[in-house]
Parts: C-alpha cells; sequence; structure tokens
C-alpha cells in the first residue's frame, strides 16, 4: 500500500516544531507500525534527510517506550495495543496518517515525537514503592493473599507506563497511572502497611509535576494499552479520602 | 582484528573460587570477605552502568546500604530496560510443591543444563540464593500468581521436570523489574542513588591498572562527560541483537561490554548463544525484530509438522492424526515437548529444512512448526487456556492476524539470550581489577546453554545478594576506608578516555556515504546467523570470518550518519552500537570456529552422533575460553578456565 504520512518535526525542545508530510510507498500489511517508521527512515536517511525520531524498545507492548498519538489518538485506538503492535493491515492503501507526539505540560518534547517522561518517575520515587531493604525478608509463602486480591493487584501492576492515559486526557491527568501503582500496592499486605503515607505523597508529586485533574471523561482507560480499569482512580480518591481525614501530610523534601 | 589463528597462552585467570565443601563455600566467603564501615560507605562511589533486573537490583541494595551510587541507562526511564520483557517466569529452589526440589537439584540441572561449561561454584551459590529472591520480590509486592489458599503457585518449564517456576502471568519479567526500579526509585528518593536516564556509557577509564569511571554521552543534549568512581558495575545485558534478528529490545547492544574488553577485561564464550524455539517465524525482510511466545506455552502445545512433504502448504485441520509428526514427542519421550530449548530448536530446523516446514514461503523456504493447543481445549477447556495464556494468545493475534485458539500457532527459533560475556571470578570480577560484570552481561552460570526461568534468577541473584558483599570486600582489600583516594575527571586517564571516545563519534559522522546503519545491521545479521546460528561449520565459519572485515571495511567507508553529535540523534547512537558489533562478531566468530565441539547452544556439524545429538569432546574442550584483546588489527588471545566437577560427574546430557 502507498501512504501519506503527516508528522510532527520538532528539532528541540525551543523549537515551535510544525507537520510535515512524507510519501510511505510500498507499504506491506505485515509490518507493524514502527517497522513502516523504520522503512520511511531508511529512505530519508538515503536521500540525505533527517529521520523521525521516536521512542521505541521492546516492540512487543510491555515497556513503554513507544508512543506516538496516532490520527488524534493515543497508539492509534485499537484495544489493548501499542503503537509498536500495531500492524499494517488496520490502514487502507492511500490513507493519510497524522502522526504526533504525547501532548502535556509535565510532557515536553524533546524532539520530533520523543518526549521527557520523566515527572512519572518522579511520582514513583515519591512513594511508588514497598519501603523494604534487600535481606531479612519472611519466606514469600508467610502471609497468604486471597488469588482475587493478588489477580486484581496484578490488573494494576501491568501498567506499562507509557503515558497514553495522560496523552488522551483533556486535562493531561495522570490519574490511571498513579492509581494503578496506589492500587496494585494497596492490594497487598506488604503494600497495604504504608498506603495512607503513600497516596499522600504520590498525589502531592503528581500535582507538582503539572499533571491536571480527573474529570471522570474515561479516555485514559479507553486508551490504556493495558486495559487499566477506572475503578482504581475511585479506590485511590477513598484511600486519599481516608489519608486526609486522618490528618496525613506530604513527607517534606 | 584479523583472522588469523588464535595462540593459547598461560591462564592470567584466577577464579578465586573459595575453598571447602561446594555446599558451605558462600558462607564462609561471606565470613572471610571483609566489611566496610557503615560510616565509610558513603564515601565511596559506586557507578552501575545498567538497570535491567541486575543493574535495578545491584544499584537499589548499594544506595541502600550506604554507598554513594550513579546508576546509568539509555532508555527515558530504568523502568524499560530489557528486562521488562521477560515472560515465563523465575526459578526457585523453594521445593513449595513438594516434588522433590532442592538447592542441590536446582544446582544439578543448571550444571547439566549448561552442558558441563559452567563453574560449580558460582552455579551453587546461585541455586542457594534463588530462595531469598522469591522472598524478596514478594516482600516488595511482586504480585506472583497465587492458589485459591493464597499460596504461591509454580509451574514447570523447559529443562525441568519439576514445578519450580514462579509466575507473574506471562509478564514476570515485568513485574520483577518494577519491583526492583521501585526499589531503585525510593533510593533516588532518598538521595543515595543518582540516576542518569537517556544515557549512554561509551568507554570504562583506567587509571593505575583499576577501572576508575566511564565515559558518556547524555542522549538529549550530546554531551559527551566523564564519572569517577572506585569501582564500576556492567550490567547492561546481552550481545543477541548482532544476529540482528533476535527477541531482544532494539537497544540490545554489546558495546559496554565490548569496550570494557578493549581495556582489559577478558570476553568469554561468546559462541555460546542460545536459540529460542517458541518465536513468531519471520514474516518478511522488512522485519525489524521477532517475538517470543513464552516457553511456558509447552506445559500445553503440542509441536508438528506434518509427515509428508506435500502437505505442508495445507490447511492443518485438514492433515488426519496418522499424518503428523509430533517431532518432540518422538525423539525424547520422557521430555517431550518439554525438551530444553537448544534441542528443541534443532529439531524445528531439520524437520524445515527436511522440506516439512508450515506456514508462508520466505526466502524459498517454510520456516516454522505448529504448536497446536487443540488436545489441551478439548481437556482443559478454552477458558482454562485462556486464563494461563490470554496475554501470549492476543500477541500473535496480534502479529498474525490469527486465532491461535481456533488453530494452531506458528513457531520458529530465535535468537534469544547469549551466555557468553565478560569473564568474572568467582566475585563477579572481571580480569580487570575494580570492574564487576553482573546479569547477562557476564559470562558466569549458564554454561554452554541456559535453562528457562534462569536468567531472572540469576541478574537478581546477582543484584541483590552477591554484588553487595564482594563488591564491599574489594573495596575495603584496596582502599584506605576513612579516606578512599578520589581521582579528578580532570586528570589523564579521564580526559584521554573522553577525547578517544569524542573522535569516535566524530569519524562516525564525517563519513558521509551512502547506505544506512540499519542496512548494515541487517547485512551483518544475516551473515552472522547464516554461519553461526543454530548450526556452524569450519567451513562456514571461515567464511564469516573473511566476510565480516570486508563489509566492515565498507560501514566504516560508506555509512551515512544524520545529524550532528551536539543533539539528540538516535542515528549516531545505533551508528556506534552496530561499529561494535562488526568487531565483536568476529570474536564471536573466532571463538566459535576455535571450539571444535558441540556443547549447548554451540553446534557444530562435525560434532554429532549418528542421532544428530550434540557431541561435546571433554577431552579437549572442558575449559571455558576467555580472550583478551591484543591491539587493533592483532589476533585475540586465548585464556583457558580449566572446569573441574567436583560434585556433578561429567555425563552425556540426555533428555529422552
Ligand atoms: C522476550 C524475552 C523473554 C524472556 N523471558 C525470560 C523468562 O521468562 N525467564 C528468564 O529467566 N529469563 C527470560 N529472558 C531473559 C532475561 O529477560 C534477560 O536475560 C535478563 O532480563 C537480562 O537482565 P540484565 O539485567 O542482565 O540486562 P537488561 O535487562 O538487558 O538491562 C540492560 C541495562 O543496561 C543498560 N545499558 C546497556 N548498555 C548500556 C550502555 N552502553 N550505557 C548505558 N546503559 C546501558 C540498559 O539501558 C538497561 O538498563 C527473556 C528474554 C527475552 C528477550
Ligand atoms: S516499544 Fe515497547 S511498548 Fe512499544
Amino acid at each position: 500500500m502507498n501512504l501519506t504520512l503527516t508528522v510532527w518535526r520538532q528539532k528541540n525542545a525551543s523549537d515551535p516544531g510544525r507537520f510535515e508530510n512524507y510519501a510511505a510507498k510500498d507499504i506491506i500489511p505485515d509490518m507493524s507500525f514502527l517497522e513502516m517508521l523504520d522503512v520511511v527512515n531508511d529512505r530519508l536517511v538515503a536521500e540525505g534527510r533527517e529521520p523521525i525520531a521516536f521512542d521505541s524498545d521492546c516492540r512487543e507492548g510491555i515497556c513503554g517506550a513507544c508512543s506516538c498519538v496516532i490520527n488524534g489518538v493515543p497508539h492509534g485506538g485499537h484495544r489493548g495495543t501499542t503503537a509498536c503492535q500495531l500492524h499494517m493491515r488496520h490502514f487502507k492503501d492511500g490513507d493519510t496518517i497524522v502522526i504526533e507526539p504525547w501532548r502535556a505540560k509535565a510532557f515536553p518534547v524533546i524532539r520530533d515525537l520523543v518526549t521527557d517522561r520523566s515527572a512519572f518517575d518522579r511520582v514513583i520515587q515519591a512513594g511508588g514503592f514497598v519501603s523494604v531493604n534487600t535481606g531479612g525478608t519472611p519466606d514469600a509463602n508467610c502471609l497468604p493473599v486471597p488469588k482475587e486480591n493478588a489477580d486484581l493487584a496484578m490488573d494494576a501492576a501491568q501498567c506499562i507506563g507509557c503515558g497514553a492515559c495522560v496523552a488522551a486526557c483533556k486535562n493531561a491527568s495522570a490519574m490511571l497511572f498513579v492509581s494503578a501503582k496506589i492500587g496494585h500496592l494497596g492490594l497487598l499486605p506488604q503494600g497495604a502497611v504504608e498506603q495512607e503515607r503513600r497516596v499522600i505523597n504520590m498525589v502531592a508529586q503528581m500535582d507538582a509535576e503539572g499533571f491536571g485533574n480527573c474529570t471522570v471523561t474515561g479516555s485514559c482507560e479507553a486508551v490504556c494499552p493495558k486495559e487499566i480499569s477506572l475503578n482504581f482512580i475511585s479506590r485511590m480518591n477513598r484511600d486519599y479520602a481516608v489519608a486526609l481525614l486522618k490528618g496525613r501530610q506530604p513527607d517534606r523534601k | 582484528m584479523n583472522a588469523e589463528a588464535p595462540k593459547p597462552v598461560n591462564s592470567k585467570l584466577n577464579s578465586a573460587v573459595p575453598s571447602g565443601p561446594m555446599a558451605q563455600k558462600w558462607d564462609k566467603h561471606k565470613f572471610e570477605m571483609k566489611l566496610v564501615n557503615p560510616a565509610n560507605k558513603r564515601k565511596f562511589e559506586v557507578i552501575v552502568v545498567g538497570s535491567g533486573l541486575a543493574g535495578a537490583a545491584a544499584a537499589a541494595t548499594l544506595g541502600e546500604q550506604g554507598y554513594n551510587v550513579k546508576c546509568f541507562c539509555f532508555q527515558d526511564s530504568p523502568r524499560r530496560a530489557h528486562s521488562i520483557a521477560a515472560q515465563g517466569g523465575i526459578n526457585a529452589a523453594k521445593n513449595y510443591k513438594n516434588d522433590g526440589d532442592s538447592v542441590h537439584r536446582l544446582f544439578y540441572d543448571t550444571i547439566k543444563g549448561g552442558d558441563f561449561r559452567a563453574r560449580e561454584a558460582n552455579v551453587h551459590r546461585l541455586a542457594q540464593v534463588s530462595v531469598n529472591i522469591i522472598d524478596q520480590c514478594v516482600a516488595q509486592g511482586v504480585p506472583f500468581a497465587r492458589e485459591y489458599g493464597g499460596l504461591l503457585d509454580t509451574r514447570s518449564f523447559g529443562g525441568s521436570q519439576l514445578q519450580r517456576t514462579f509466575y507473574a502471568r506471562g509478564q514476570t519479567g515485568q513485574q520483577l523489574l518494577l519491583g526492583a526500579y521501585q526499589s531503585l526509585s525510593r533510593q533516588i528518593g532518598l538521595g543515595n542513588v543518582k540516576m542518569f536516564p537517556r544515557t549512554e556509557m561509551l568507554d570504562v577509564v583506567v587509571a593505575n591498572g583499576k577501572a576508575r569511571g566511564i565515559i558518556v554521552r547524555d542522549l538529549v543534549s550530546g554531551e559527551i562527560s566523564a564519572h569517577t568512581a572506585h569501582v564500576v558495575v556492567l550490567a547492561t545485558g546481552g550481545y543477541g541483537n548482532v544476529f540482528f534478528l533476535s527477541t531482544n529490545a532494539k537497544g540490545c547492544n554489546v558495546t559496554a561490554t565490548w569496550r570494557a574488553y578493549k581495556k582489559g577485561a577478558f570476553f568469554a564464550n561468546p559462541c555460546y548463544t542460545q536459540i529460542h524455539p517458541t518465536c513468531i517465524p519471520v514474516s518478511g525482510d522488512h522485519q525489524s525484530k521477532l517475538t517470543l511466545m513464552s516457553e511456558s506455552l509447552r506445559n500445553d502445545g503440542r509441536v508438528w509438522v506434518p509427515k509428508n512433504a506435500a502437505d505442508c502448504g495445507k490447511a492443518p485441520a485438514s492433515i488426519p492424526e496418522a499424518d503428523r509428526d509430533y517431532v518432540l514427542e518422538r525423539k525424547y519421550p520422557s521430555f517431550g515437548n518439554l525438551a530444553p530449548r537448544d534441542v528443541s530448536s534443532r529439531a524445528a530446523k531439520e524437520v524445515c529444512d527436511e522440506g516439512r516446514g508450515v506456514g508462508p514461503i520466505v526466502d524459498g523456504k517454510r520456516l516454522g512448526v505448529y504448536l497446536d493447543f487443540a488436545d489441551a481445549i478439548k481437556r482443559l477447556g478454552e477458558n482454562k487456556i485462556r486464563e494461563r495464556y490470554a496475554n501470549l494468545f492476543d500477541m500473535y493475534e496480534r502479529i498474525t492476524g490469527e486465532n491461535a485458539y481456533q488453530q494452531p500457532m506458528r513457531i520458529y527459533p530465535a535468537v534469544h539470550y547469549t551466555m557468553g560475556g565478560t569473564w568474572v571470578d568467582y566475585n563477579l570480577m572481571s580480569t580487570l581489577p575494580g570492574l564487576f560484570v553482573a546479569g547477562e552481561a557476564n559470562f558466569s552460570d549458564h554454561g554452554a546453554n541456559r535453562l528457562g526461568a534462569s536468567a531472572l534468577m540469576q541478574g537478581l541473584a546477582d543484584g541483590y545478594f552477591i554484588l553487595p558483599y564482594t563488591l564491599g570486600n574489594y573495596l575495603a582489600s584496596n582502599y584506605a576506608a576513612a579516606n578512599p583516594e578520589k581521582l579528578s575527571a580532570d586528570s589523564a586517564p579521564f580526559r584521554d578516555a573522553l577525547s578517544a571516545v569524542k573522535e569516535q563519534t566524530n569519524r562516525l559522522l564525517k563519513i558521509n556515504g551512502k547506505r544506512s546503519v540499519l542496512s548494515f545491521h541487517r547485512q551483518l545479521g544475516k551473515m552472522v546467523w547464516d554461519k553461526c546460528g543454530m548450526a556452524r561449520t569450519e567451513k562456514g565459519l571461515k567464511e564469516l570470518l573473511r566476510e565480516i572485515p570486508t563489509l566492515r571495511e565498507e560501514f566504516w567507508q560508506n555509512v551515512k550518519v544524520t545529524g550532528t553529535g551536539e543533539e539528540f540523534n538516535q542515528d549516531l547512537e545505533y551508528a556506534g552500537r552496530v561499529a561494535d558489533f562488526f568487531e565483536f562478531a568476529e570474536l564471536l566468530a573466532t571463538d566459535a570456529l576455535h571450539r571444535d565441539e558441540s556443547c549447548g547452544g554451540h553446534f557444530r556439524v562435525e560434532h554429532q552422533d549418528d542421532e544428530g545429538e550434540a557431541k561435546r569432546n571433554d577431552d579437549d574442550f572442558c575449559y571455558a575460553a576467555a580472550w583478551e584483546y591484543a591491539g587493533d588489527g592483532k589476533a585475540p588471545i586465548l585464556n583457558k578456565e580449566p572446569l573441574e566437577f567436583e560434585e556433578v560427574h561429567l555425563a552425556k546430557r540426555s533428555y529422552k
């Protein structure tokens, strides 16, 4: 198939950026979306032009590196699918495809489709962990965990930290990401111990990073490649309310 | 380098294995090692390159202990290291299933699975600490699969008749890495570890014979800078991408360990590469990587091909039972579909070479075998299979457009893991003092073949439970703890290394040729796969050793690297990695040619028995081959570490 790509090009953070058009010729339906971009880039290089910068690593939908908005939808809008797992058989000969980076204040553009998502790392650093050191931990089977809780925790833990939820949200809210970690750890006895402290600290950091508020439109859940449920946001709100009522304050840095 | 015959010399290798009975070596060593006083730990600078299981676990633990740690990775976040992609599970000798497991049995299985080419003492220690890993991960909140009683579930995995594999759906690597990443994040938040994402290490700095720091490039700004340390840890993963197509993430590369090799860290057994039997077959020339279907699928799937080549193009359902050849069940009745990876991979290659492969014709051949779940679905119901493997079946459908509940999957072997790596002693220190190497990047525990679910175990063992002890011992033995000598990043060794790195970068940018980096990498990879992949011959390897330098020369004259060095430039990053693969590929082929035997993942066609099984030669090759850099254009020097087997007696590996 032959396609036209309309791609966001931006040399660095201070460049205002603009769209440019490229022809993507002889694309095979079995190619993944990123393989299609590889082909286009290879041709750009052959012509001595600069290739389109985009993040990717695993190309199996698990590392969360790939991150582009395809025709207005993060990852392209196929259920449970990252951009690297999207295949060209979903497009038609002659299509024009618009490709943009994540757009959010907290994720500044580094170049073309590459953004800086380190805000997510800082939110985890604020409390997305269990405070145990290596060594001296009890036998793994000493605390039974109901299978239902373990399974639900795993549903949340699957988050790949790609940031599609933020990119899809009109407020650029990070609630789905943050609530997935809080849900995962809070559902397990090992993590429940410090849940109040965790939720207060993570939410404070989330706000400090400039993510917006949640107005429950559900667009995050719709684009999440791991199909993480909005229910985790409600859970987090409950945990947050409890922590506030108990007068919890964020730890000072 | 050139291809002249390598000369063996006297060993410069001291494995530093403690004396005493096997089962007591580690405890004894832990007691004998020197300690650094907690108050002094902060004075020591530790560099950890890599944030996969090995690197993140090490950096977090060393941070907790109070060292002054810097951690580097090339991805935008430490959470994206390649370990994230591991699917199947992690082994541990917990014996929760009461099925006869023990430390000794895991040790025994790993030695045997490695085809008697690993160092016994290291492997025994690995089996010992495996049990602590599971405890640690559960405490961190890793959501392992559980049974209705609330206790941990386990399953069996290729090469084992026991159920010793712990798992978190099909995303075990992800969950273990997130556990380590979270511990690391906690240390970053506390200020004990400073993290440098999107930063690539391009050289090790050696001063007075010791590793004292690294040179890195900031991948966003392009700035090249030096970092000093008292000890450097490389946990930079494997080199599977020398084959271009592999199941590794796109970024995986050999640069860190290769550049360390050139600074004096011997590289061991590069020819031990693992081919994984269950990957989605290649669909065309555009292919950028291969996708693994977890081996756990072999618990319920049956591998078959048509008995008659004439049936290969037909719909699988139309081929009657009597005309199917269940290859693994026929050849290996006791292990059947769970036979180890190398054995299963070769069986698939054999039937495809006979013309009995299935799937589309690519390059004139059908390269695929069926992995059929029909019987398991009949026996257990589709729901049970869905519960076990839904994410894998979904992934298969996304890539191939086929529904594996209704028709068999097609699979074919692909490069997956590299057992070879930097040579390390019992303390995980390389031949360059002060340079430690952990995880897939070292050569240590898997011999010539790794068993399923053992890489995650090894990475975490190295990072959580081994390095934190052995590093302290090195520091306490080599520095005055109260006032450890610091070097300036402006001193001569750092300045020299920095300008060498800048020079290489500029050289790449100046070539301004006609071919893309990608096209060179693809061509190199195909060459190495064809002649040094699943089956290797003396003739093929010699040809390969002539072809690599020719293509490498063309690369240095005709590659096109766009952009500049002072900006975010993925083309430049990639060019540097491929340049190193070009040099490394030659060492890989040299090692494969010198090892004139078949063992584990290294199959020399000349050495097989009547039934096509690998034939080891213990009289001549029972050693680890550690290659020493002798200078550009010079043949590398072979050093041999003899392997002695006290506990597990050398025997033919049989899975019949
Ligand atoms: C698809 C797949 C499935 C697998 N499944 C399993 C399984 O089920 N069970 C199992 O036991 N094993 C499995 N393995 C193997 C296992 O995942 C790996 O061997 C293991 O995760 C390697 O961990 P590591 O910490 O050594 O390195 P990696 O996770 O590869 O991490 C390397 C780190 O080094 C950094 N790095 C590398 N070079 C540089 C440089 N020059 N500068 C700066 N940073 C650098 C990277 O950024 C990264 O952080 C699987 C492998 C694959 C490919
Ligand atoms: S590249 Fe890893 S999720 Fe897409």
